[in-house]
């Protein structure tokens, strides 16, 4: 499937790059059905990795790249659920995420995740996938999971392991306070910023870049430069679902989804 | 140094251009979410736009329960 136009992402090849467009309304909450568009995408990554040299994620909203995962859902769906059931389901959920974010991780094309404002929670683990995150002045991130009684569960402790110090990401987990592009640059998250709306020029320019170089030889660097940390994935799943089962959590997300707070979004 | 009223006067002019309001409808002790008519995630952006401006960093949890102008600024002042 050389395209494809869903509710939640669309993706094309153009010029050699495969781009890959978020635009679920409001913010591209990662949900039932964001998860099932992006296992289409998955299920044609092979076939498009032998025709494309890079991989560009980015979202045609102006809210923001991902508001990451869609609480509203989770919490409603777990509700009608007994709670071994519902730890279950999420459990399910968790390991049908993973198996996206692992497959974009490990994907030979070189990838970038082109961003602009919210990028929060699942959000920014699905940028953390990429090997390149190119980030307008207008983009903000944040692990905010930690208000709800829970870590982020879809690979992004792991992964922010793998590519920044400790101690920074002890201070994003542990306070859960957003940060700029600046800051982000600061601590290695982010590797180029550009003004308001020229992200995703941007990141088509390096897109054309990567696309001189000889691509088994990128793809043989990338292997060895990257590594995926399967055994810490896996157990934040674990840990994921014992959190789960707390009744802190349920509290917290009841919290959020009623909340008429001015400021849900922020921990 | 700024002055608080000189960190007031620059947050509201953002604001004002950021929101598309005329400045003169603004004032230090407005709600700015009722003022500007904006919801949380339009509040982040102002946020970033204000860490921008006076180059510092806000962890946004200081902002709880701020919605006046005011406070921001004096969140801000404590930053510079």
């Amino acid at each position: 499937m050389n395209s494809y136009s869903g509710n939640a992402i669309s993706w094309a090849v153009e010029d050699g790059a495969i781009e890959l467009a978020l635009h679920r309304e409001p913010c591209n909450e990662l949900g039932t059905q964001s998860l099932a568009e992006f296992e289409k995408f998955i299920a044609a990554l092979p076939a498009l990795e032998e025709h494309a040299h890079a991989l560009l994620i980015y979202s045609q909203l102006n809210s923001g790249f991902s508001a990451g995962a869609d609480l509203r859902e989770t919490y409603y769906r777990t509700q009608q659920l007994e709670k071994e059931a519902a730890v279950r389901s999420v459990r399910e959920s968790l390991e049908r995420t993973h198996n996206v974010m692992n497959r974009l991780d490990a994907s030979p094309l070189t990838t970038i995740a082109a961003v602009h404002g919210v990028t929060f929670g699942g959000g920014l683990e699905l940028a953390l996938t990429c090997d390149l995150i190119i980030a307008d002045k207008t983009a903000r991130f944040a692990f905010p999971e930690l208000r709800l009684g829970l870590i982020p569960g879809f690979g992004g402790v792991p992964r922010l392991k793998r590519d920044l110090g400790n101690a920074v990401v002890r201070d994003l987990l542990l306070t859960g306070r957003s940060f700029n592009v600046t800051k982000a640059q600061q601590i290695g998250l982010v590797s180029q910023v550009v003004a308001e709306g020229h992200v995703l020029r941007v990141a088509r320019a390096t897109a054309a870049q990567i696309g001189k170089f000889h691509r088994p030889t990128s793809a043989a660097a990338k292997k060895f430069i990257k590594p995926i940390p399967y055994d810490e994935l896996r157990r934040e799943i674990e840990i994921f679902c014992e959190l789960f089962a707390q009744p802190a959590v349920e509290a917290g997300l009841r919290k959020f989804v009623e909340s008429t707070d001015a400021l849900p979004y922020l921990p | 140094m700024r002055t608080q009223q000189q960190t007031e006067d620059e947050i509201l002019n953002l604001a004002a251009e950021q929101f598309k309001v005329p400045r003169a409808s603004l004032s230090p002790s407005d709600d700015f979410f009722k003022k500007l008519d904006i919801d949380s995630l339009q509040a982040l952006s102002l946020l970033t736009r204000l860490e921008q401006h006076f180059q510092v960093e806000l962890p946004d949890y200081e902002l709880q329960g701020v919605t006046d102008f005011r406070t921001l600024a004096e969140r801000i002042q404590s930053r510079l």
